[in-house]
């Protein structure tokens, strides 16, 4: 008799689980927690994962009563998440859209507010026993562009890297990454599309990792993701231009071509904790934690801001 | 057991036994469910705007561009199954041999060894597999093979290989054994050596299992999700050799669905690519089933 | 004579000939477990303790523990199991208690096949269409953990269903001439025979369901999500939580300068909860065979 006690005993844990399940579907998020926990839902841009990670981990330091949900999934789905209502904070590696805010406004009755929190140089990574040491924009184009013309180190003027294999190896990102979208609209130009047959890793630290193993590869990622087994090429815009090497100095000065602003939206200006978050990520201390993720955090001076993208001061 | 809850016991007789019969089924809602949901959420797209044409002839899978969305997956259909196949190639022989090895030459003890190692090998998760394939098989591919570049189909295949070796020596191993003693008792009291019987008697004699072991193996490979997508490399083409980067559709879903917003076009044509994976597992597992009952019943 | 001797070599040779090549096929098969393994285990080497499980990734997760992924991993197993365990041994008793030859039994069985062999992938979009969406659970714990249950329900069936088959029909056919119903039947007799046999499946459950990642990746699982270490209820029922497979999967893939030893050390303790927890249904199995007495 007693053995049968054990599917049992299940069952009512069972039901407990669905009704609690029921009961807390109509949450809202940022004022939802496990007991007196209060948990705010960041998701959104996989470049920014890793400095949202660092954020998250350090805050978690200084108010042990917030705990703060990071996803990545891409600048698209955190906009998505913060339209229906499932993020609190949405990272974004591009400016929210006309449309997005229109839907944003429609969905919740909220206007998108931005927050600038950094920015972020997208490097060109190769190979260490690549002769190459810098490139310019047109000719990226023509690596990575759909109906590109060069296909081989020569078509660069530079020995293969390996000795004997010219052909260049082109490594890519999935095609919804924010990282894809700006350096399509960055260096092929807003029409363009890439070429089909590149490499397209999942993760920014998988495109500097397979430079570093492939002799012939050439990548990009957010210079964040530099290792020492990789070299970052300096990029000019046209040839005969001065090529600029991906440093905080150069992006803060806007004079690297391929650097964009970062940002973090909320729905409506934001309050309570979720202010007191935003209000810390602007502080030295949160920006120092932009620098050590490797990205380039805000300057102080404001009016050397790079691209687009109005400055707030901390 | 008082008087007073003794009537109550036809009540819950009947109820526990309404229960049962209720789990007993949830295996086919399930199922049904399944198919449900994953057509539900890409339906919208597949009733109006979808191109078949396109979908099945064009390798330009292009779903994110400004000027314009194409939806080709030629190349990812192509590259699922020329991993897969590549797999069963290596796998099959290896496989089958394993198989005979275990059922017809082993010592009892050792047998019983084989058997707990296979299944443990069988164990290990999908994206240890492919931290093996990204890590250790992506710099040996490059040295011993002098590949261009590490993360290829040989890669993927070898680790799906390894991933579907189990599920062929397994069901392969259970198809020799329901060859009857006397068959073998037979060969050899005609004066056949080992090899002929394994080759004249057993393999004709199991051939429907061995099948079916073979099939369900291509369905593992098939619908293998994480150690594709970070062994194979993940390029949009058609290969013209092994040591070729491919992409393949499992890949693709787990690659992109986090990343598409929900509801547009490119999320929905994700959960058609879904549905078609669905309907080439469904197809390949009744197909065994079939085969494996055909067999029962002789 | 002679003849016949050379006949008997060749066949002599034929014979070792086959036995070698059956037998370096298996080992090549087996060996590369076992190095796959030692290779983990041994870049793994200098981090592995228990101050590993118990921490927290810390310094943006490229160095400390595993703790918030962990625990992550045993909120995800333990709820799959709580709701995937009553419904598989129920429709494993249903298959081989109340169901005659029918055509609905092999519809049933089919469907118990066929739910094994959909992709995981699929699995996850299962989840994702019809909890997460559908049922308006949102990303959450519950939402993963219903997938996993799900997609490991016919792990618990087999073995169940093999468990149950193997206690003799005259035990049943005993109780049923003292006039217990079929229930009671069931329930007094089948179940208390056949209860190792079910925990092995219970146990293979487990495993199946720490190992995946992709049903979890979209229905709850998330980057980073800072607990803190050593309260086991850290977690929400409709939190999103780490879990180790996607750990392993993240850091491997998305955090740059992320130690050798700690990607490894990520694995090897996946590997070995999944190891462990097979090694130990194996083991039960075996002294369950010893010990069979009828």
């Amino acid at each position: 008799m007693m053995k049968m006690k054990g599917p049992f005993s299940l069952l009512p844990l069972l039901l407990a689980l669905l009704l609690a399940a029921g009961c807390l579907r109509g949450r809202q998020p940022g004022q939802r927690g496990t007991g007196q926990k209060q948990v705010i839902q960041n998701s959104g841009s996989d470049t920014m994962v890793n400095l949202a990670q660092a954020w998250a981990e350090e805050y978690v330091r200084i108010k042990p009563a917030v705990s703060v949900e990071v996803s990545g999934g891409g600048s698209g789905t955190g906009i998505a998440s913060l339209i229906n209502g499932t993020a609190d904070i949405a990272n974004c590696s591009r400016e929210m859209t006309f449309a997005e805010r229109e839907r944003a406004l429609q969905n919740t009755g909220k206007d998108p507010v931005e927050h600038l929190v950094g920015y972020d140089a997208l490097a060109i990574f190769v190979n260490l026993q690549n002769p190459l040491h810098e490139i310019t924009l047109e000719d990226l184009a023509e690596i990575y562009g759909e109906r590109g013309r060069i296909e081989r180190w020569s078509d660069l003027g530079v020995q293969p890297p390996d000795g004997k294999r010219d052909k260049i190896i082109i490594i890519s990102r999935q095609s919804n990454s924010g990282t894809y979208e700006y350096f399509r609209e960055a260096v092929l130009g807003k029409t363009r599309d890439f070429r089909l047959g590149t490499i397209d890793m999942h993760g920014s630290k998988d495109v500097v990792e397979l430079v570093a193993r492939t002799p012939g590869a050439i990548g990009y990622s957010g210079m964040g993701y530099a290792t020492d087994r990789v070299r970052m090429l300096r990029i000019a815009r046209k040839h005969g231009e001065t090529a600029y090497a991906p440093t905080v100095p150069n992006t803060q000065k806007g004079i690297y071509p391929v650097a964009r602003p970062l940002f973090m939206y909320t729905l409506g200006e934001p309050e309570g904790e979720l202010r007191d978050y935003l209000e810390w990520i602007h502080s030295p201390e949160g920006q120092d934690l932009v620098v050590r993720s490797g990205y380039v955090s805000l300057s102080r001076t404001g009016s050397h801001a790079p691209a687009q993208g109005e400055e707030h001061q901390p | 057991m008082t008087p007073g809850r003794r009537h109550l016991e036809p009540l819950k007789e009947w109820l526990i036994e309404r229960f049962i019969w209720l789990c007993g089924v949830s295996a086919i809602f399930f199922v049904f469910a399944i198919f449900i949901f994953v057509f539900r959420e890409g339906a919208d797209y597949f009733f109006s705007g979808f191109k078949a044409g396109e979908f099945f002839t064009s390798i330009e899978w292009y779903p994110t561009s400004r000027t314009h969305v194409r939806y080709g997956a030629l190349a990812l259909i192509t590259g699922t199954f020329s991993v897969s196949f590549l797999a069963m190639f290596l796998a099959v022989p290896f496989g089958l041999g394993a198989a005979v090895f275990i059922s017809e030459f082993c010592p009892p003890r050792l047998k019983e060894g084989l058997k707990i190692v296979i299944e443990l090998l069988a164990a290990i998760p999908s994206v240890v597999w492919g931290f093996i394939g990204l890590t250790i098989m992506n710099s040996l591919i490059v040295r011993l093979f002098n590949a261009p570049i590490g993360l290829n189909m040989f890669n993927g295949a070898i680790i799906l290989a390894l991933m579907s070796v189990p599920i062929i020596v397994s069901i392969g191993e259970d198809a020799l054994k329901a060859v009857p003693d006397s068959y073998r008792e037979a060969a050899v009291a005609l004066g056949c050596t080992r090899w002929q019987m394994i080759f004249r008697v057993l393999l004709p004699a199991a051939r429907n299992g061995l099948l079916a072991a073979v099939m369900l193996g291509i369905g593992r490979a098939v619908g293998e999700t994480m150690a594709v997508l970070m062994a194979t490399g993940h390029s949009i083409r058609i290969p013209h050799g092994v040591l070729e980067p491919v992409r393949t559709l499992t890949a693709t879903i787990a690659a992109e669905l986090g990343e598409a917003p929900v509801h547009s076009d490119h999320y929905q044509v994700l959960f058609i690519i879904g549905i078609l994976l669905f309907t080439i597992t469904f197809v390949i597992n009744i197909t065994a089933d079939f085969i494996v009952r055909g067999i029962g019943r002789k | 004579m002679f003849e016949a001797t050379d006949q008997t070599r060749r066949k002599q040779r034929q014979e070792s000939a086959i036995k070698y090549l059956l037998t370096t096929m298996t080992v090549i098969i087996v060996l590369p477990l076992l190095l796959i393994i030692f290779y983990l285990f041994y870049k793994a080497a200098p981090i592995l303790s228990l101050e590993f499980l118990l921490e927290n990734p810390i310094h943006g997760m490229r160095s400390g523990g595993i703790w918030a992924p962990l625990l992550g991993t045993i909120y995800l197993v333990l709820i799959s199991l709580l709701i995937a365990t009553p419904v598989g041994i129920f429709a494993a008793i249903y298959l081989n208690e109340y169901s005659r030859e029918s055509w609905m039994t092999r519809v049933i069985n089919l469907a118990v096949v066929n739910l094994a062999g959909v992709p995981s992938i699929v699995h996850a979009l299962f989840g994702l269409g019809a909890f997460v969406l559908f049922a308006g659970i949102g990303r959450s714990i519950l939402a993963a953990s219903l997938t996993l249950a799900i997609m490991t329900l016919p792990v618990i069936i087999a073995s169940t269903k093999e468990a149950l088959a193997a206690v003799p029909h005259s035990f049943r056919e005993a109780c049923w001439n003292v006039g217990a119903t079929r229930w009671q039947t069931i329930r007094n007799v089948v179940l208390p025979n056949s209860i190792s046999g079910i925990l092995t499946g219970v146990i293979l459950q487990v495993s199946r369901a720490a190992g995946e990642t992709a049903p979890v990746m979209f229905t709850g699982a998330v980057f980073f999500k800072a607990i803190q270490t050593g309260d086991p209820f850290a977690y929400g029922l409709l939190d999103q939580c780490m879990a180790l497979s996607m750990h392993l999967f993240t850091i491997s893939t998305q955090v740059p300068d992320v130690p050798d030893a700690l990607t490894y050390g990520t694995a090897v303790v996946l590997l070995g909860v999944v190891l462990l927890f097979n090694a130990l249904a194996i083991l039960l199995r075996i002294k369950l065979r010893g010990k069979k007495k009828w």
